[in-house]
């Protein structure tokens, strides 16, 4: 049953469309990634989802509750981790757990046995009654997922979850965030620009200039490639490449004493092969490729360079209007 | 309408963080201070107000409504910095009726401004100004509604700006003519028949104007009457939170 429906929504800052005729949903339990570079509309349409923006048009809805007309009833769903901090970091991890049970009037019973439960589950027990001016970046976001899971969300929104961290407290969030849903029921819906981190999701949409190009899950979309590259070395090639075009029904090629084909999941393949052609095989390697080389398939640009600035651009525009409109 | 869990916690934090930083407490405190002292002080030698009053008693309901101005504004802009940085997402996210967090934010301002005025108001006494009890709590109850009336329109203040860089613009345009049109250094029914008007229409003037009759009684120094001076700052809260509240609403 999809938890997150959004059908045809537009979000327009003046003559700037943010989100351009979006539509997806997203299944209970799943991790979806909403991937694109920098100002391509994903904070605008987790604003949308979250209730802090309406929407020019269309329609998103989340547990069946209307994001634009039952806000008080979708945020009572969901949980949100920010792209910006959003601790109170003159107040100490405990009390920015209080404040956030107080705001979503958890029973006075259950408060301080779920406060200690979160802190315990990222391992911030110890260090409770600290200022959270105190605390790294790894373990500020800590916080922040769990302080969004303290009222039991049935979605959680994590808007560049790694965002500023080194690469080795982005591995540990991630390790930390994949278990969410079997450990904490909930379905989580995250956006980001590092490709890479897209691979631990079930379903993924890329969006680009406020339109979503492709939508499907990792592998899927790496299909859209054509598949996996397989290379193998045999001691008898003519032979193995009649075999393998015989078993799998596709064309091999052979270039520098290597056979070569695509497949869609190429470690599948191997057990088939080495069934056949086993006693002749001398090496395997399988080429994946990277949902990088999907976004560059697509849009015909790398998702960091130069789409990156020109997104940035459009963000910019869409600060210089809000400011304008916020005066006027 | 109003969720006490809400608005409780709210004004929590602010007291917690208010409590906890004593710095900003004292830094709060030297401008009424050196208003009251050096201007107040200096301009004592030639002004005489008469009725008995010298120019430094003149100015201390003033001074008081200065403190209350000053940081029921600050409290209340600092939303535009919670906004881009801070806490503010958090409970906008939250399932809070946006009433309520303007409720919260106005509480929470208030707290902070009272007790700053009380500290400023404990100096009567080097100022050969007598008071009892009932008027230091007179004087209390109409800093309380004061703040909160000022705190309400720092609030609608706040959701007209994106970024902090308004500040200046907020303090030169809105905050320094608030003050010197309330009646704080000058009695305003000598202004300026414009400048009378503008001074009509700020609530510190009422505020003000009320604070000189709890601690200036019968000295003639107060413009309104205290009914006068009570209906402007209660209707203006009601008028002013309500807008507020509005204005906090999703932006379209």
């Amino acid at each position: 049953m999809a938890v997150i429906s959004v059908r045809n929504l537009s979000r327009k800052f003046g003559d700037i469309t943010a989100v351009d005729n979006v539509s997806f949903d997203v299944e209970e339990g799943a991790i979806f990634g909403f991937l694109g570079p920098n100002g391509a509309g994903k904070t605008t349409t987790i604003n949308i989802l979250c209730t802090l923006l309406l929407p020019t048009s269309g329609k998103a809805s989340i547990s069946g509750y209307d994001c634009a007309s039952q806000p008080s009833d979708v945020r009572k769903s969901i949980g949100v981790v920010f792209q910006d901090s959003t601790l109170d970091k003159d107040l100490t991890a405990y009390e920015n757990l209080l404040l956030h049970a107080y705001l979503y009037k958890l029973k006075r019973a259950v408060m301080k046995e779920r406060i200690h439960d979160a802190l315990h589950f990222v391992g911030l027990y110890d260090r409770r009654n600290d200022l959270v001016r105190k605390f790294s970046g790894g373990m500020k976001r800590r916080l922040e997922v769990v302080r969004g899971l303290l009222h039991r969300p049935r979605v959680l929104f994590l808007d560049e979850p790694t965002l500023g961290l080194d690469p080795q407290t982005r591995a540990n969030l991630w390790e930390f965030i994949v278990k969410l849903p079997r450990t904490q029921n909930v379905t989580i819906f995250m956006t980001t620009h590092y490709m890479e981190e897209a691979e631990v999701c079930n379903r993924i949409a890329i969006i680009d200039n406020g339109k979503i190009i492709v939508a499907g899950s990792p592998d899927e979309l790496k299909k859209t490639l054509g598949g996996d590259v397989v290379y193998i070395r045999t001691s008898d090639n003519r032979r193995a490449r009649r075999e393998i075009e015989r078993l799998f029904n596709l064309d091999v090629s052979e270039r520098d004493g290597e056979i070569y084909f695509t497949f869609a999941r190429g470690d599948a393949c191997i057990p088939g092969i080495i069934k056949t052609i086993g006693e002749t095989v001398q090496s395997i390697r399988v080429q994946r490729p990277t949902l990088n080389d999907v976004f560059l398939k697509i849009t015909g640009k790398e998702i960091r360079e130069d789409a990156l600035s020109s997104g940035d651009a459009v963000k910019e525009a869409v600060r210089a209007y809000r400011r304008r409109f916020d005066r006027g | 309408m109003i969720e006490v869990n809400a608005v409780y916690v709210l004004v929590v934090r602010e007291f917690k963080k208010l409590v906890r930083e004593k710095s900003r407490l004292v830094s709060a405190l030297a401008r009424p201070v050196l208003w009251l002292f050096l201007v107040g002080g200096g301009m004592s030698r030639f002004v005489t107000p008469g009725m008995g009053i010298n120019y430094m008693q003149f100015i201390f309901p003033g001074i008081i409504g200065m403190t209350i101005l000053f940081s029921s504004i600050f409290s209340s802009i600092s939303i535009i910095w919670d906004k881009e940085f801070g806490l503010m997402k958090e409970i906008l996210v939250a399932p809070v009726s946006r009433f309520s967090i303007v409720v919260g934010k106005a509480l929470s301002g208030t707290v902070v401004s009272v007790i700053q005025a009380a500290v400023i108001l404990m100096f009567f006494p080097f100022l050969g100004i007598k008071l009892n009890f009932p008027a230091v709590l007179n004087t209390i109850l109409i800093a309380v509604l004061l703040s909160f009336c000022i705190s309400s329109l720092g609030i609608i203040i706040s959701t007209f700006y994106e970024s902090f860089e308004s500040f200046s613009v907020i303090m030169n345009f809105i905050v320094m003519p608030m003050f010197f049109l309330s009646g704080a250094m000058y009695p305003v029914n000598r202004l300026p028949a414009i400048l009378k008007i503008l001074s009509k229409l700020n609530p510190l003037t009422y505020g003000i104007d009320a604070l000189k009759h709890s601690i200036l009684p019968n000295s003639g120094m107060a413009d309104f009457s205290i009914i006068t001076d009570l209906a402007v700052l209660v209707i203006a809260s009601v008028v002013f939170v309500l807008a507020a509240g509005l204005l906090f609403e999703r932006k379209k």
